[in-house]
């Protein structure tokens, strides 16, 4: 096992190179909304997986993050008239001190009760977005220009918009890998994998948690601010449960805890959407749920999870 | 500065009614090895989670050093000095054995909370991680997963984790819990030498053991304390033959 864990960390860093090069070329092959579609639903993903994965806490109301960033991201950007960066860093701030909001309120429960909490918090913020009239109630936060990058690039081009959506999610993965990497993240996977040991060894847990939430919150909201500049478009889709839901889903079908699983799993989620939405309706809800419960019942470690798995067995042969 | 690092006065845990641990006073000499024995279900592990804060007291109050950290978080207390192990072992599974030590060690770095920057960064800490393993017979395990290794050596692994906080005082529930009779005499030989400078109590069910290695004994049955003293005078206590070995005598009985 040590020896197949050490041949992924070798290959980790060819593989990323690989899927950075295809990233750069893959506008020119595929439609670039639906790629940007699916780096922001990656990025949201990841950010997801970062504490369910790594720290084993099961938040249900991280479409709270998304969406209060997107909303954020909209209003700065079509209302005050900022420049595009501007607001995405503006929606990611809100969605960290939101999330820092959160944290503070649920990260001393666990289980069940951590979910309840999270889901509780968000559904509140569904319902502030939904009776305030700057967010636009039920139609949503139409008509956000995409504007132009630092005042120069024109991101209506949809493939310099591409290219900004393919660097923020690149900076945003390369967060989310340093932080499983870093002293940090050493300590976030001793608490999970012991956490009365982590204690005992002089570990304040609570704020190691609360630190990953921000972090998971602002990466969320990261993701959630850039998709409202893509769709030029917040909507209260975002900041449903339902969204919180499919995030879950997305990260257990590409594998919880690998490092692409949650990229592949948006993937293979927004791609079956978007494949199935002409042709079966809106019997596309039922779909996700067979294959969330097959994925549950049969193919646990998710498609990364179960590909390294076979992996591992053919290398220990 | 006192004899006694660690005193409790009329320690107490009740469980909705039941009571686990009862009125206890029980003070721990400096630089000794103290054990802490008694039958099953007597509540040894129960005053370890009181100690450590692990759970906190219906009644009583617990002196560290002379402080009071009756209520005192549980994270608070081990930076004090006072590191606990758990009756079941208490590793990090899917961490390598080297990167469990430094877990213990990281702390000294004051980078825990840095994740922007690069797990090398924590390499510095190898050289002391491996002396800590040499120390418990380990280094030839450096790079293994911890859950490979072999139940013995996880207990081993345990103490050097908590070697590396360089505590005042150890506190291990049942180290030699489960072990072959060569692993026992390893874990002896290692807490003899790890108590120089420390002060450790210990639950401990085997009693050749007790008799070698510890300094004085507190004898538990039903949360409250039954006798307390040198093993020798301990061990010829009536009451203690009664409640501890008694059981074997009315078996024998049987036969
Ligand atoms: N969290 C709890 N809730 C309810 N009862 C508990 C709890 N923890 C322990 N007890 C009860 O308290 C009593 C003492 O348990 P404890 O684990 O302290 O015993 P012990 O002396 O460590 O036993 P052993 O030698 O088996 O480890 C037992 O009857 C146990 O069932
Ligand atoms: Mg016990």
């Amino acid at each position: 096992m040590n020896n197949t864990n050490s041949m992924f960390a070798r290959a980790m860093p060819l593989l990323l190179g690989a899927l950075f090069v295809i990233g750069l070329v893959a506008p020119f092959a595929v439609y670039p909304t639906f790629l940007m579609k699916i780096l922001c639903f990656g990025l949201f993903a990841c950010a997801f997986n970062l504490l369910l994965g790594f720290v084993g806490l099961l938040s249900f109301g991280h479409a709270a993050f998304l969406g209060t960033a997107g909303y954020i991201c909209g209003m700065l950007v079509r209302d005050a008239g900022v420049t595009p960066e501007v607001g995405i860093v503006g929606g990611t701030l809100a969605a960290g001190a939101l999330g820092w909001v959160f944290g503070v309120l649920a990260i001393r429960r666990t289980g069940i009760y951590f979910a309840m909490i999270t889901l509780a918090l968000s559904q509140m913020v569904y319902f502030i977005v939904l009776q305030w009239k700057a967010t636009g109630g039920e139609d949503g936060l139409q008509g956000v220009p995409r504007g132009h990058l630092f005042g120069v690039i024109d991101l209506s081009n949809n493939l310099a918009m591409y290219y900004l959506v393919f660097a923020v999610f690149c900076i945003g993965f390369a967060i989310i890998y340093r932080t499983i990497h870093s002293p940090f993240g050493q300590i976030l996977k001793a608490i999970r994998e012991n956490e009365p040991r982590a204690i005992s060894l002089g570990y304040d847990v609570a704020k190691f948690k609360l630190l990953a939430f921000v972090l998971s919150a602002s990466l969320a909201g990261l993701a959630g601010a850039t998709k409202t500049l893509v769709f030029q478009l917040a909507s209260l889709t975002d900041v449903h449960w339902h969204m919180s839901g499919e995030v879950v889903l997305m990260t257990l079908l590409g594998g919880l805890g690998t490092i692409l699983g949650p990229l592949v799993g948006a993937a293979t989620i927004v791609s079956l959407q978007s494949e199935l939405a002409d042709t079966v309706g809106s019997w596309v809800t039922v779909i996700m749920g067979v294959i969330f419960v097959i994925c549950v019942l049969l193919f646990r470690r998710g498609i990364v999870g179960e590909l390294q798995a076979l992996i591992q067995r053919a290398g220990i042969r | 500065m006192s004899e006694f690092i660690l005193e409790t006065n009329g320690l107490t845990k009740e469980f909705k009614g039941f009571v686990a641990v009862s009125n206890v006073d029980l003070k721990v000499q400096r630089g000794h090895i103290h054990a802490l024995i008694g039958p099953n279900g007597a509540g040894k592990t129960t005053v370890f989670n009181l100690l450590t804060k692990f759970l906190p007291p219906t009644s009583g109050s617990i002196l560290f050093e002379g402080q009071d950290i009756t209520r005192e978080a549980p994270v608070v207390t081990a930076r004090r000095g006072m590191v606990r192990s758990f009756q079941i072992s208490a590793t990090f599974p899917n961490l390598t054995v080297l990167e469990n030590v430094r877990i213990g060690l990281q702390r000294t770095l004051g980078t825990e909370f840095h994740f922007w920057r690069s797990k090398k960064s924590l390499d510095v800490l190898n050289g002391r991680a491996m002396e800590l393993l040499e120390s418990v017979d380990l280094a030839g395990f450096a790079d293994t997963v911890t859950v490979e290794m072999p139940y013995g050596r996880k207990r081993a692994l345990e103490i050097a984790t908590t070697l590396a906080l360089d505590p005042k005082m150890m506190l291990l529930d049942e180290p030699t819990q489960g072990m072959g009779s060569e692993d026992i005499a390893r874990v002896v030989e290692l807490i003899r030498k790890v108590s120089a400078n420390r002060t450790i109590l210990m639950v401990e069910h085997n009693l050749s053991v007790v008799a070698n290695l510890c300094d004085r004994i507190t004898v538990l049955t039903r949360g409250s304390i039954l006798a307390e003293g040198p093993y020798a005078e301990v061990s010829k206590n009536p009451k203690v033959l009664e409640a501890y070995v008694g059981s074997d005598d009315i078996n024998d009985a049987h036969h």
